[in-house]
């Protein structure tokens, strides 16, 4: 059974371009556009990653990490921030929310396949 | 009062005003009856008078 | 006719009501409730008015016309000048000066010598004066009872001496109750105040009788007096005597300071210094009021047949008595009783304290009997040698009356006493304001006008009276010529008054300055010149403790106060100053240079500053400090308080220049902030194209197997995004440039109306594509602005292309209109789109604000149209603002300014 991750970005084109990326690798891949859609998202189509944007409409990464952590029924998920602002501070404070990895845009497709592979125990 | 405060400057310059007003020559000048009242007699009043109400205005005035 | 026994009765009710009030007010003054208001104050300078006014006005009148006023004018004007009596003020309460020998002495190193010359010029000079009073009581007495005659009087003893003898009782129980003298006597200056009012009431209704009651008002009376050719030249003011009136209201304005009682009224008895802001218009209102009805009075009594041959000096009480108003004129003697009285009290009193610590004083702390009595307590000693000064005084007083009676010398003695204090000035006034001043000078100064005085004034008035001859007036001391007493050098043409002013302040001043500055100052006098002169700046501070030096006892200086003020007076000002210096008992008080000060201060009150001086100097060791170090210290002093106001100017400079830099650091911090977040935001917006470029050619390069559909798609995404990133990294720069002002600029004439055509023409295409449609309103006619062409296109372009962006597709709707709104051209933008709130219409014009956040299509902007519009026609003094609501469409508006008409 193939692992399910759920992409979220308020930018169209690093969707599509993500989705095709993780479904060409043959993972299951739900979008989402902004914070609200990806909290819905996640307890539809429950995930085992989530590829989350820091900087969005309605709610932030930030904000969509937090409420996700304190959520018990959502213990296992993984979450890898991207974000466009590279500072550490930034870096830091993605950690400390609980995300599991950084990510900082723009990324080499190959690492992030791989990180994703390996962190779903995949490699 | 304050030091040098403006209501002593101003009531001294009321007296540095009223000394030559009180005093010859400036005092030879009214002549003659003002409203059948001796001349001299009248301004030697009047001035006096004045220096008073305006020595009172300076020093009563309130916020002070 | 009044009987004797009824005036008696009337007279004595009178002063037992003087007598309830002064103890009304001492009893307030214990409770510490003080009574002594600013109109009691003001009231009780009125002291000033005594018989001479009361009576001799009136008779100055009818042979002096208008001079008389000279009296009233001068104090008038003196008191204007209140930064010099709030100084005297402060200078005696920071001195604990008792009277105006001690002010002089105390300036002038606490000289015993200059408070004793002081106090026997004031003597010599004043006694004459009391007699005066007492003789208008005396002449209003013969008046009342015309057969009886003085010499008889009432109840077998003559009225004259029972009326001193009175006024020495009351002087003795009001005057000398404590013997602090600058505790002040609240009781005697309310008692004065009421005695104030009481002359002024019957001045007045005797006048308001004479003019409306006997005559028909003012102008009847002076019609009568003009018709007479030998009054008429009363009413008008003399520029003959020119000289003359100069000279009295310099002397009356020096009087109103200097006479004893008026220096005890003003300065010692002063409550509160705001209580001269009253005085200073209340008590030349009070003259102005007593003066109004002289002329009537003077020239009703000389054009009365009735009161021909009588004394003018008596026509207050003459003419309604001729008229048989014997109620008013028993007011009127009332008055007149008043007006003496008053005097008499204040006077003595200031005298007696004179004569107590300036001639008693020194004499005793010479004498053997103090040694002997070693221990005993002494503040009833002084007490008594004050209450027989008293009774000596007003003694003195009656013999001059008994012995001048009609003599000139008691009549023209009113201004000869002006004259004699008159010599005060330039030791007082000097020392108030010259640090050079010093006691030879002042000594030289008095002594040297005292002479003039005594020449030119008080012996020609003997020679009048027939007491001396007259020669040395008629032909010169020694024959010789220009030493005639009243034309001194030849100098004629004034009157003897003016003549001695101007001769004896010539030579008192002379010799005062001449001395000072070819002598030099002791250490304890430099001391006191710059406590005196810089009093202000001194104020309430501690003085200077350096200024003295040496070895002090406790015990024996507090002995010393015991024995001076009363052992319970003294302990209970011992307890008051350890209390000041934060000890519980005074025994632990340290008899060091402050200790000493305030000891030294306390003696002065009750003894005065030169015997206190003498008697401190007896107990403590001290060490003489020379001159040099006096000056030397007071120099530190200044410079200290130089340093210290520049150092506190510095100081303002500093925390001035701290705040600047602060708001500038803040300033810079906030623009380095700004600056951080520009830049966190462009790379923000930089790698948002950047992602999708990079992932999308990478999965381009790694799977060349990729459907001919899928790359195309691929290929188009990285074309837009490459042209985004490249109209972001040009409006960056070009945001950059406006903001740094390196912006360049074409400006010329531009057609308005032309630039929004041209703008609409070019975005066609878009407004076509999206379905939306787009419709102007151009005002014909519009006149050419001053500005960038190309610069105006953009903005235009700008603010289409944004409406275009928020309307919906197929309904939308976009309004262009260009209208001439007064010296602007009005571009407006308007569309129906989803409108803003009120905080997004500030936002929108925020760098890389984008609007519509809230879609979740998201505008393809780059966040900087906005800024980069506003900073254009900001540019050429326009303005660019936003007009909308939610959901109401959006109308972005901007405005040229019209070329000036002239320009």
């Amino acid at each position: 059974m193939s692992k399910k991750i759920l992409i979220v970005d308020d930018e169209p084109n690093i969707v599509m371009s993500l989705e095709f990326l993780m479904k060409k690798e043959g993972f299951e891949v739900a979008t989402a556009t902004d914070g609200e859609q990806a909290l819905a998202q996640v307890a539809a189509f429950s995930p085992d990653l989530l590829l989350l944007d820091v900087m969005m409409p309605k709610k932030s990464g930030f904000e969509v990490c937090e409420a996700l952590r304190a959520d018990p029924a959502q213990g296992g998920l993984l979450i890898v921030m991207l974000t466009a602002k590279g500072r550490e501070t930034e870096v830091a404070k993605g950690l400390a929310i609980g995300a599991d990895a950084y990510v900082t845009k723009p990324f080499s497709t190959k690492d992030l396949v791989a990180r994703v592979r390996q962190m779903l125990g995949l490699a | 009062m304050k030091r040098s405060g403006p209501t002593r400057q101003r009531l001294t310059a009321v007296a540095l005003a009223a000394l030559p007003l009180l005093t010859f020559p400036l005092l030879g000048l009214p002549q003659g009856e003002w409203l059948s009242f001796p001349a001299g007699l009248v301004y030697l009043f009047g001035v006096w008078g004045g220096a008073i109400a305006l020595a009172a205005w300076i020093a009563e005035r309130p916020g002070r | 006719m009044l009987s004797g026994g009824f005036v008696a009765l009337v007279t004595v009710a009178y002063f037992g009501l003087l007598f309830g009030v002064a103890r009304w007010g001492d009893a307030r003054a214990d409770a510490g409730r003080s009574i002594i208001n600013a109109n009691v104050y003001a009231l009780s300078l009125a002291v000033y008015c005594t018989s001479w006014t009361f009576f001799g006005s009136v008779g100055r009148a009818t042979s002096g016309g208008l001079s008389f006023l000279t009296i009233y004018l001068g104090p008038t004007l003196m008191l204007l000048c209140v930064g010099v009596v709030i100084k005297m003020i402060r200078i005696a309460k920071a001195q604990r000066i008792t009277s105006i020998a001690d002010f002089i002495a105390a300036r002038y190193g606490k000289s015993p010598l200059l408070a004793g010359l002081v106090t026997v010029i004031a003597v010599i000079g004043v006694v004459p004066y009391i007699a005066l009073q007492l003789k208008a009581v005396a002449a209003s007495l013969d008046i009342l009872f015309p057969d009886s005659g003085t010499a008889a009087g009432l109840l077998g003893v003559d009225s004259t001496l029972l009326v001193a003898a009175v006024l020495a009782l009351f002087t003795i129980l009001f005057g000398t109750r404590h013997l602090d003298a600058t505790e002040r006597h609240e009781g005697m200056v309310a008692a004065i105040a009421v005695e104030s009012v009481v002359k002024l009431v019957a001045f007045c209704a005797v006048g308001l009788f004479v003019t409306y009651g006997i005559h028909n008002g003012f102008a009847d009376v002076f019609a009568r007096a003009t018709a007479q050719p030998t009054l008429a030249g009363l009413f008008a003011p003399d520029a003959a005597r020119a000289g003359n009136w100069a000279a009295l209201i310099l002397l009356s304005g020096l009087a109103i300071l200097l006479l004893p009682r008026q220096f005890q009224i003003i300065v010692v008895e002063n409550v509160d210094e705001s209580h001269l802001k009253r005085a200073v218009w209340l008590f030349p209102l009070y003259l102005l009021l007593i003066n109004i009805f002289v002329l009537p009075l003077a020239a009703s009594g000389l054009t009365d047949p009735r009161l021909a041959g009588h004394n003018p000096d008596t026509f207050v009480l003459t003419l309604p008595l001729a008229h048989g108003a014997e109620a008013l004129v028993l007011l009127a003697f009332v008055g007149g009783l008043s007006a003496a009285t008053g005097m008499v009290i204040v006077e003595t009193i200031a005298l007696s304290t004179m004569v107590c610590n300036d001639l008693a004083m020194p004499a005793l702390l010479r004498s053997t009997w103090l040694a002997r009595r070693q221990n005993a307590d002494l503040s009833g000693t002084l007490i008594a040698i004050r209450r027989v000064a008293i009774v000596l005084i007003l003694l003195l007083g009656y013999i001059y009356f008994r012995a001048a009676g009609e003599a000139y010398a008691l009549v023209g003695i009113g201004l000869i006493s002006f004259a004699a204090v008159a010599q005060f000035a330039p030791a007082l006034f000097g020392g108030m304001y010259w640090k050079q001043g010093t006691r030879a000078g002042a000594l030289a100064g008095l002594l040297a006008g005292f002479v003039v005085w005594a020449y030119t004034l008080l012996l020609p008035s003997f020679a009048r009276s027939g007491w001396i001859g007259n020669g040395f007036v008629e032909h010169g001391l020694f024959g010789i010529e220009w030493l005639r007493a009243q034309a001194l050098f030849g100098l004629s043409g004034f009157d003897e008054i003016s003549h001695c002013l101007w001769w004896s302040l010539f030579a008192n001043l002379g010799a005062y300055v001449l001395v000072s500055l070819i002598s030099t100052p002791d250490a304890v006098e430099a001391g006191q010149a710059e406590r005196f002169v810089d009093v202000f700046r001194h104020g309430e501070r501690a003085p200077d403790a350096r200024l003295w030096r040496g070895d002090a006892s406790l015990p024996e200086i507090t002995g010393l106060l015991e024995r001076f003020l009363g052992p319970a007076r003294a302990r209970q000002q011992l307890a008051a100053h350890a209390r000041m210096r934060g000890l519980a008992d005074w025994r632990s008080l340290p008899p060091d240079a402050g200790f000493v000060h305030f000891a030294e201060t306390e003696l002065a009150a009750a003894i005065g500053s030169a015997s206190a001086r003498a008697l401190m100097a007896g107990v403590t060791r001290e060490e003489d400090l020379r001159l040099e170090e006096v000056l030397d210290i007071l120099d530190e002093a200044s410079q200290v308080r130089a340093y210290s106001r520049e150092l506190e100017s510095k100081q303002r400079a500093l925390e001035a220049a701290t705040n600047e830099l602060r708001a500038a650091n803040e300033r810079l911090r906030e623009v380095d902030r700004m600056k951080d977040d520009f830049i966190s935001t462009v790379t923000h917006e930089l790698r948002t194209p950047l992602t999708s470029i990079r992932a999308l050619s990478e999965m381009l390069y790694d799977d060349p197997r990729l459907e001919l559909e899928q790359r195309t798609r691929f290929l188009g995404v990285i074309v837009s995004e490459t042209e985004r990133l490249t109209r972001l990294i040009n409006q960056v720069l070009d945001m950059a440039k406006l903001e740094s002002g390196r912006a360049e600029w074409t400006t010329g004439e531009v057609d308005v109306g032309q630039v929004v055509n041209e703008a609409m023409v070019a975005l066609e295409p878009l407004f076509r594509e999206k379905k939306v449609s787009l419709t102007h309103a151009i005002a014909a006619d519009l006149p050419s602005v001053l500005a960038d062409r190309d610069r105006l296109t953009q903005v235009v372009v700008n603010l289409l292309s944004n409406a275009v962006k928020f309307v919906s597709g197929g309904s939308g709707q976009v309004r262009v209109s260009v209208v001439r709104d007064d010296a602007v051209l009005r571009v407006a933008v308007a569309d129906n789109g989803p409108g803003l709130t009120a905080e997004e219409c500030t936002q929108v014009f925020e760098k890389f604000r984008q609007g519509g956040n809230t879609m979740t299509d998201k505008p393809q902007g780059t966040g900087l149209g906005l800024p980069i519009s506003r900073q254009i026609v900001e540019y050429f003094g326009g303005k660019l603002w936003v007009e909308s609501a939610p959901g109401a469409g959006a109308t972005f508006v901007f405005t040229v300014p019209l070329p000036a008409p002239d320009a």
